[in-house]
């Protein structure tokens, strides 16, 4: 009985692994092919589409773009989040359960629906459609996640240190820049790769909100027009790499933070 | 907290003012401006309820709803019943020290593209993509199936998506219950299989629901994996929206449907609201 509960386990998780990994060993593989088509048999293999991808001007400045307002927003993001739990962790505030509801609140509602209120909101102050717009959207799906994963980690540890820097008479902003953001700093990075790798993955808001110069996620779907097509494989995989190591990025951080 | 007289009282509103302000600014705001367009007439303006009205009475729209609905239930369903035994493998079959490891590759391909990852099943699926071509070759069929462009197809990239979030969620919880509910119920004499139907399934069922209102919530106003894997053959709600946007530019009845399929997250969060208000506390 126990040996067949154990077959018939590693059987089914090797069939969900299968399923998981599937796609993605075949965009990977076929990313590799030497011919037109990303489609059986494989001819490859051939380095020849990921050469496309990197002289393509237009997805070159995408991924740029992409990188700019992924660290841009989630700086920006990582610093109001950091600030607001601080406030909140440090301070007794009036209906503070309230706002801190409002903070999170974004994290409920669908990406969708935040690109389509900016738009309307945008298109009705003659905000033109832009990277800047599309950011200031990345950072409203970001800040919250921010929030609550420095507020989760603001321990009542570090109240102390932050006395005794007071009572030794360092200034508020000595006591924030000298002792608390160091102390917090293994949440704040991992605050920042995680926003990092949503809003370089983000799709819809950054449709909705840009125009001429776009984010990566948006020039991949225009490549899509063209049919199966080994460039998009290239790309994809590429994209892959660069969230991989975001994500190792994030768990290097937060691995560091549990063992001290 | 702060002992520091004036800057006691003038601080703490300085830290939380620019978060609250932007949240305000570019998600309260956006969202009320998103409620007035929905009741302005999409030529010449003025209020008017005929976005919302055109929802009820335009079988179309109603299709979509239904179709929306009807996708996000099996996707859900799917997703849950394929996740469990998988997490429940990971957390008690698999030797503590891979466990993590086992974790990390099970969740490896949700960081691919999202955009791509939708792609891949098309190369999958696809009239002469690998499981067509695996089938034809080996002789089971001779003509290749219709995956691509079909509900199956939506389905299959949303289940792909979900299996790995729920595999977490789940994980995690089977994780948290302590072993000595499995210890004393099998000292009271039940076997495994009752100990895992009333004990462990009813301990870790909070888990579940919140990790299907996610599934739920993230299904239902997701535009690229139906328009990529579904095709234009049925449409779906966010596709909807996207259209009266991108082909008509009529911004009042996107809104209008925006706001509606955020009423049915609502209800969908009120109905399993007991379950997730016992995760947050």
């Amino acid at each position: 009985m126990r040996s067949i509960v154990r077959i018939a386990s590693w059987l089914y998780a090797l069939a969900v692994y299968g399923f998981i990994f599937l796609p993605v060993v075949v965009l990977v593989l076929f990313s590799l092919q030497a011919t037109s088509f990303p489609i059986p048999p494989f001819t490859g293999p051939s380095l020849r589409w990921y050469e496309a991808v990197l002289s393509d001007t237009r997805l070159t400045s995408a991924l740029v773009n992409s990188l700019l307002v992924a660290s841009i927003s989630s700086a920006t993001a990582v610093t109001l989040g950091f600030l607001c739990a601080w406030g909140f962790a440090r301070f007794v505030l009036p209906g503070s359960g309230l706002l801190r509801g409002l903070i999170t609140l974004p994290l409920t509602v669908s990406y969708l629906i935040i690109g389509m209120g900016l738009l309307v909101l945008f298109n009705w102050a003659g905000v033109p459609k832009s990277l800047l717009a599309a950011g200031i959207g990345h950072v409203v799906i970001n800040l919250p996640l921010c929030f609550a994963i420095i507020y989760s980690q603001m321990g009542d540890h570090q109240i102390n240190i932050e006395r005794a820097a007071r009572d030794l008479g360092a200034p508020e902003w000595k006591v924030v820049l000298l002792i608390t953001v160091p102390v917090m700093a293994p949440a704040i990075f991992a605050g920042f790769f995680l926003s990092m790798t949503f809003s370089w993955d983000e799709f819809v808001i950054s449709f909705l909100l840009t125009r001429f110069d776009t984010t990566l996620p948006v020039e991949i779907w225009n490549l899509l027009r063209s049919g199966l097509n080994p460039k998009t494989n290239a790309i994809g995989s590429l994209v892959f790499a660069v969230s991989i190591v975001l994500v190792v990025l994030f768990e290097l951080t937060l691995l560091r933070r549990r063992k001290t | 907290m702060s002992s520091t007289g004036n800057s006691g009282r003038v601080l703490p509103w300085a830290l939380v003012t620019p978060a609250l302000g932007w949240t305000v600014l570019f998600f309260v705001l956006p969202f009320i401006a998103m409620g007035f367009s929905s009741l302005t007439a999409h030529e010449g303006g003025g209020f008017t309820l005929s976005n919302y009205s055109q929802f009820f009475t335009n079988p179309s729209y109603w299709q979509a709803m239904v179709n929306s609905l009807q996708v996000t239930a099996i996707v859900t369903m799917v997703s849950v019943l394929l996740a469990y035994p998988f997490a429940w493998i990971l957390a008690e079959q698999v030797p503590e020290r891979w466990q993590r490891l086992a974790l990390m590759l099970a969740v490896l391909p949700f960081w691919t593209s999202y955009v791509v990852r939708s792609y891949s099943w098309l190369l999958v699926l696809a009239q002469n993509g690998v499981i067509n071509r695996a089938l034809t070759g080996s002789g089971l069929i001779s003509e290749p199936l219709q995956l691509a462009n079909t509900r199956l197809a939506t389905v299959t990239g949303f289940v792909h998506f979900f299996v790995m979030l729920l595999t977490l969620t789940i994980f995690a919880n089977l994780k948290q219950l302590s072993p000595s509910y499995r210890k004393a119920a099998a000292d009271l004499g039940a076997g495994p299989v009752r100990t895992f139907l009333h004990v462990v399934l009813p301990l870790t069922l909070p888990g579940i629901m919140v990790g299907a209102f996610l599934t739920f919530v993230l299904c239902i106003g997701d535009y690229i994996t139906p328009q990529i894997l579904g095709g234009n053959n049925e449409l779906l709600m966010p596709q909807l929206v996207m259209m009266q946007i991108g082909r008509r530019g009529d911004f009042p009845l996107a809104s209008a449907l925006s706001i509606i399929l955020m009423a049915v997250v609502t209800i969908a969060y009120l109905a399993c609201a007991r379950w997730l208000k016992i995760e947050r506390a």
